[in-house]
């Protein structure tokens, strides 16, 4: 029983983090209907952005949570900066071309962006400070859920809330809304849809900065090429909980972490993608525009 | 007076286009501050600031910001010029690729000069254009399904693995020869083109991409983990290399006979999607491409006409497996990873969709520009995933975008008169 609640915890600590990058990957689909395979390099550049930030800091000698709360910050906002650039650069000016042109030159942008941090930095694997200090009063539970996987778990839900009422109740959440909807509609009612799409790519940038703090410090070591394997399993779950819906991005995020985590604690580690990926194409065999999703309705 | 005024305006925008440049390159600058200009060693606690770096990018970015400004407006330009004629306009190279009279005589230089290629260039050079001619064939392959049909195929590659694999375990365990697998490995390729085109009939769009994707890597996965069957991640090493007739040849003499059978192979492959594009076939998938619920009301089998796309996309990629196998005599799983999928994809549609003179232009320009672009060490991919993005940029529709042939009634001449229309493919 245990060694159950265990592999449950582990799997919700990897579902939370699967669930803050599907968010980007969702919402950016949403609204320019856009497959955007650079999201997952957006998350890599997080982690290294925040990894160099807190090594500074460190050895600049800032106590712990001043390092934390900076490192955090700066990965959210070069993310951010990287994703708003992005999106000028390599998907501005091809919206209105052929549906898989901007796939390509998202996919152009990955590789681009893997490299550039390859150059920039090294090829090596990093070792990843640990940020979050173990909290006293986990103690009794330490050996079942850690203090960092507690962390995790925690802050995304409160980051999904904030999210949700972000999206529900501002100003800037209501343009988001109609744009998915109907972007033509948007433009007609004086929303700066350009404007919009770059806030999506922001925010959804800013997430998977987070979370790409927040794995690399779980897992602990970092290197040029994690965004991408994170960014198809966050896909993944973006899908599998109905691709453009944000409760369906956590859901599937968690559902994936979950299945993952079972599958490799009671069956065969080796297997493991190889259940995400089973699990996705079974659910979109039966329902196939995912969990959550809305199905289309095609009118002649 | 006036053209004082006219140079005044000149002046000034040269001066906001300046001050714009200006602010993209210190935008750049801040971006890429922590992770070109900073560099830390975690072990030895020592930052080192890179300063020279920031210096290049200011001085990079601010040349690019111009030159791209100026290069998107002459395609405005030409954009607002073509709008002005009613005629459909034609670009430069489509005009070429469709009319006959230049193709042709193109075409025949083209395999002249590849007949003769091993005898000029070195082995070494012999043996990337045998790659390159093994892209064209894994894109034609794929333009079956992506740019003929419109099913977007991200695991396109593990099919090419499963002839890859075929040939490896048929050849060491039953030591079975190049030519008997090669048929064998395309069926079997077809064979998981129809297991995978079973379930995915009912998904369109981003999510048959996502399904295609999961397979491929489930493929690459099992192959990965299954160390029983296909030795894992260190591979099958010692396959044979194909047997002329039953004679010794040198390893030079068969990168040339590989060469051969590749030119042979790519011949067989346009001529065979040359008649099907025009096929009752080709036409069910164009219709299926454009629009699904008017082609079945067409009393087109869906069904079928998705399974045999799927399945014969699948038999080229298996035949090209067998190739890639039997040239290189070692396999390994890492040789079948989505990076491979996405250049296929990426030749396709950089060559421009559905088009076959743009496919293979597509193929030439992916595969042997890493290639020669080895001066540049370190920076080449770089270098590749940047004019992927440039390519998409400046021209959406691929370098030669396919070509419809479409009659167009002209009422003055009474006459039906054959023109063309640069209708671009998969715009859905």
């Amino acid at each position: 029983m245990e060694y159950f609640i265990e592999l449950f915890f582990s799997g919700l600590t990897r579902g939370s983090i699967y669930a803050l990058i599907a968010l980007g990957y969702t919402m950016v689909y949403g609204i320019i209907g856009l497959i955007n395979f650079a999201h997952g390099e957006i998350y890599m550049i997080g982690a290294f952005t925040a990894y160099v930030i807190a090594t500074v800091l460190g050895i600049y000698g800032f106590p712990v949570l001043a390092i934390i709360v900076l490192a955090g910050l700066a990965a959210a906002i070069w993310s951010s900066a990287y994703g708003y650039t992005i999106e000028k650069v390599a998907y501005k000016p091809i919206r209105h071309a052929p549906r898989l042109s901007p796939l390509i030159s998202a996919i152009g942008m990955s590789i681009f962006l893997q490299n550039y941090v390859l150059l920039a930095q090294t090829s090596d694997f990093l070792a990843f400070p640990e940020l979050i200090p173990d909290f006293e009063f986990m103690e009794p539970i330490a050996h079942i859920v850690g203090t960092t996987d507690m962390v995790i778990i925690v802050s995304t839900i409160v980051i999904m809330l904030l999210l949700t009422l972000f999206i529900k109740k501002s100003r800037t959440g209501k343009a988001m809304r109609a744009t998915a909807q109907d972007r033509t509609m948007a433009k007609l009612i004086g929303i700066n849809v350009d404007q919009v799409i770059s806030v999506t790519f922001i925010i959804g940038s800013a997430l998977a900065a987070l979370g790409g703090l927040l794995i690399a410090s779980h897992i602990g070591q970092i290197n040029f090429y994690i965004g991408f394997i994170a960014g198809i399993k966050a896909f993944t779950a973006a899908v599998l909980g109905g691709i453009g819906s944000i409760p369906g991005a956590v859901l599937g995020g968690f559902i994936l972490g979950l299945t993952e985590s079972f599958a490799t604690g009671y069956v065969s580690s080796d297997y493991e993608d190889v259940f995400a990926f089973s699990l996705l194409v079974l659910i979109l065999i039966f329902k196939p525009s995912g969990l959550l999703g809305k199905a289309e309705v095609q009118k002649v | 007076m006036i053209n004082d005024n006219a140079q005044n305006n000149k002046d000034i925008k040269l001066i906001t286009e300046i001050t714009r440049s200006l602010k993209v390159s210190l935008w750049f600058v801040f971006l890429t501050f922590p992770l070109l200009v900073i560099k830390v060693d975690a072990l030895e606690k020592t930052v080192e600031y890179r300063w020279q770096n920031m210096l290049y990018v200011a001085i990079g970015t601010f040349l690019v910001s111009l030159l791209s400004k100026f290069f998107l407006d002459q395609n405005t330009k030409r954009k607002e010029r073509a709008a002005l004629v009613t005629e459909p306009q034609i670009g430069f190279l489509e005009r070429i690729f469709n009319e006959p009279k230049y193709l042709y005589p193109i075409a025949f230089a083209a395999c002249l000069f590849a007949l003769i290629f091993p005898l000029i260039f070195s082995p070494y050079q012999t043996n990337i254009m045998t790659t390159a001619l093994m892209y064209v064939v894994l894109g034609l392959g794929l333009n079956i399904v992506v740019g003929m049909a419109g099913l977007l195929d991200l695991g396109f590659v593990a099919f090419y693995a499963v002839g890859a694999y075929s040939y490896a375990l048929l050849n060491t365990h039953f030591d079975l020869g190049f030519w008997i697998v090669l048929p064998i490995g395309a069926i079997l390729a077809a064979l998981f083109g129809i297991i995978l085109g079973f379930p995915v009939l009912r998904l369109r769009g981003d999510y048959l991409a996502i399904v295609t994707l999961g397979f491929g890597e489930i493929i690459r996965l099992v192959l990965e983990n299954w160390n029983e069957f296909s030795q894992g991640p260190s591979g099958i090493s010692n396959i044979d290399r194909p047997g002329l007739f039953g004679m010794e040849l040198t390893l030079n003499q068969s990168i040339n006979y590989m060469f051969y059978i590749m030119i042979g192979l790519v011949l067989f492959t346009i001529f065979f999607v040359n008649r099907l594009q025009n096929s009752r076939l080709g036409r069910a998938w164009i219709a299926l491409r454009e629009d699904e619920i008017a082609c079945q009301a067409m009393g087109i089998d869906k069904t079928k006409t998705k399974l045999t796309a799927f399945a014969l996309g699948a038999t080229w990629a298996g035949m090209v497996g067998v190739i890639f196998a039997a040239k290189t005599t070692f396999i390994n799983p890492a040789s079948f990873t989505f990076l491979e999928s996405a250049i296929i994809l990426a030749i396709v549609v950089i060559g421009g969709m559905g088009s076959i003179v743009g496919v293979i232009v597509g193929a030439f320009v992916l595969i042997l520009l890493p290639e020669y672009l080895r001066a540049l060490s370190d920076y080449r991919m770089l270098a590749f995933g940047a004019i992927m993005v440039m390519v998409m940029i400046y021209r959406p529709q691929g370098i030669i975008s396919n070509v419809r042939k479409h009659i167009q009634y002209d009422p003055e001449e009474k006459t039906a008169k054959k023109s063309v229309d640069t209708t671009q493919a998969g715009k859905s």
